[in-house]
């Protein structure tokens, strides 16, 4: 079964007033996403991920295509979809005067979780929390304000969850500290997983999946490894400056 | 619980849970209909002195309208400032990705608005009663009835406001406090609304207030309810209340077109 279903997605802006008619942020885009898999979304800036994520979130409508979320679709009924699912990402704060506490049972109520506090003490004693949950948001460490926005995705056990550059901004032991949380919740929930990042080696090691964008559209796709031996690469950060340059595709062409 | 009632209710306990630590944020909520409380009771007792009899009841109607336009501004305040304390905690994004729908998040703001405002005014309502000798509860039960006409007004504006602010972001903000005192002069607060010019009356009667505070003065100064006033004043808030949900939910999809969700705050 697929957790998503994304079938020639596409998303142009509407035109500024006295500016030229935009071009596509997202053209044509087609995937499925399996459940309990981790899928990577790459592309260099403006490659479309941050608008890809915003349309399979409900943020944002789509200029054509469709999303299927959890057998959902977005365009109709995407608040059944949206009580599944769940999105972190380091660009969207917390209310920073509130506890760690109150901003998780802020969004316990808005998912409607049961068993509230039992929920909240099992994710804070999970992620190490358990120190924090009545200090405000606000007077956390970059690292434990990261494992406040998980706790805060998790708290509604999502069967689709969506990551935005989980471990921007973290340094190397907390960042691996992260992946390897994720990878141990993946494999452990059956949940599927599609993050956006810039860290190639997160990506590697999280992702059997890979989406590479530019302008718009996937360039291409496969596991990490598959991707590394078709461009003749030794990792997949190579191949996504392959991509991201153009040098790549020339050759191939 | 409901589940949308859970919903709306985990929206409420995020400002709750704000002004619960924050005991400033309180006082700001109290501190300006107090001071105008103070300073239009000073004037009222004044006016009164001045002529004993008619005085006294033009002060009354002076200090009942001083209370009661503090309610729809309280109330349109509640509103907006509730939903801007949103996006300037960058909080919007998590909120529009749950499952809150955009309604049980017009009803929470409502929610957030009527809390606001009973913290705002009743302390002025004390003040007025005990300093100046003025129970606006000696207008009978009808004043519950002024009360809601003016809290739901005070939503229509806010939401008008709200909807200019998905529209154009932070920068239509100012309008969060400003707004509703644009509507004073028309809203015959602190006069009759046939004191203003023939040609301006048409409009000082599509406003539900002026509605309120003609039939303020009815129960005031002849002691009979306007129930005419009062219907206008409830059919006026509940067609202002569809067209302003109309426009916000307009500007909420035309948001979602736009892209300008996810970044409201800048």
């Amino acid at each position: 079964m697929s957790a998503l279903i994304v079938e020639n997605l596409r998303k142009t802006y509407p035109p500024r007033r006295n500016a030229p008619p935009p071009r596509p942020a997202v053209d044509g885009l087609s995937f499925r996403l399996p459940m309990g898999e981790t899928w990577g979304l790459l592309g260099g800036n403006g490659a479309g991920k941050t608008t890809t994520i915003a349309m399979l979130l409900g943020l944002l409508v789509p200029s054509g295509g469709s999303i299927l979320a959890l057998g959902h679709d977005m365009a109709k009924d995407r608040f059944a979809a949206l009580a599944r699912m769940n999105f972190s990402s380091p660009y969207i704060a917390l209310p920073h005067r509130l506890s760690v506490a109150e901003n998780l049972r802020i969004y316990a109520h808005l998912y409607d979780v049961p068993d509230m506090e039992q929920r909240i003490a099992t994710l804070a004693t999970d992620l190490n929390l358990t120190e924090l949950l009545d200090r405000p948001a606000g007077d956390l460490s970059a690292g434990q304000k990261t494992r406040v926005a998980l706790a805060k995705a998790l708290i509604n056990r999502p069967a689709l969850l969506l990551l935005d550059e989980p471990t921007a901004s973290l340094d190397p032991d907390t960042g691996d500290w992260v992946r390897g949380w994720l990878e141990r919740y993946s494999a452990e929930s059956g949940c599927a997983i599609l993050l956006a990042s810039h860290n190639m080696a997160e990506v590697e090691r999280l992702c059997g999946h890979v989406l590479m964008l530019k302008e718009g559209r996937i360039l291409d796709q496969g596991s990490p490894a598959v991707l590394t031996a078709r461009y003749g690469r030794e990792d997949l950060e190579q191949v996504f400056l392959d991509i991201a340059r153009g040098t790549r595709a020339e050759t191939m062409a | 619980m409901n589940p949308a009632l859970r919903r709306i209710w985990g929206l409420v306990y995020r400002h709750v849970a704000l002004y619960r630590r924050s005991w400033p944020r309180v006082v700001e909520l109290m501190y300006w209909p107090v001071l105008q409380m103070v300073v239009w009771g000073f004037i009222s007792s004044y006016i009164a002195g001045l002529t004993p009899g008619s005085g006294t009841l033009a002060a009354g109607a002076l200090l009942g309208a001083v209370l009661l336009w503090e309610v729809a501004l309280r109330s349109q305040m509640g509103f907006a400032l509730s939903f801007l304390e949103e996006i300037w905690s960058r909080n919007l994004g998590h909120v529009f990705v749950s499952p809150l729908r955009p309604r049980e998040l017009v009803a929470a703001l409502m929610s957030m608005s009527v809390l606001r405002t009973l913290v705002g005014v009743l302390p002025a309502m004390v003040l007025a009663w005990a300093f100046y000798g003025f129970g606006l509860f000696s207008l009978g039960p009808v004043i519950v009835a002024f009360f809601a006409a003016l809290l739901m007004m005070g939503w229509a504006v806010a939401m008008l406001v709200t909807a200019l602010i998905l529209r154009h972001g932070a920068g239509a903000e100012a309008l969060a406090w400003s707004v509703l005192f644009g509507l004073t002069p028309f809203s015959a607060v602190f006069y009759p609304v046939a004191v203003l010019p023939a040609w301006l009356q048409p409009v000082a009667l599509a406003i539900p207030a002026a509605h309120v505070f003609e039939g303020m003065r009815a129960a005031l100064l002849d002691g009979h309810v306007a129930w005419g006033h009062l219907a206008a004043a409830f059919a006026l808030d509940g067609m202002w209340l569809a067209i302003a949900a109309a426009v916000f939910m307009r500007q909420f999809e035309g948001a979602r077109v736009r892209g300008a969700l996810l970044n409201i705050g800048e």
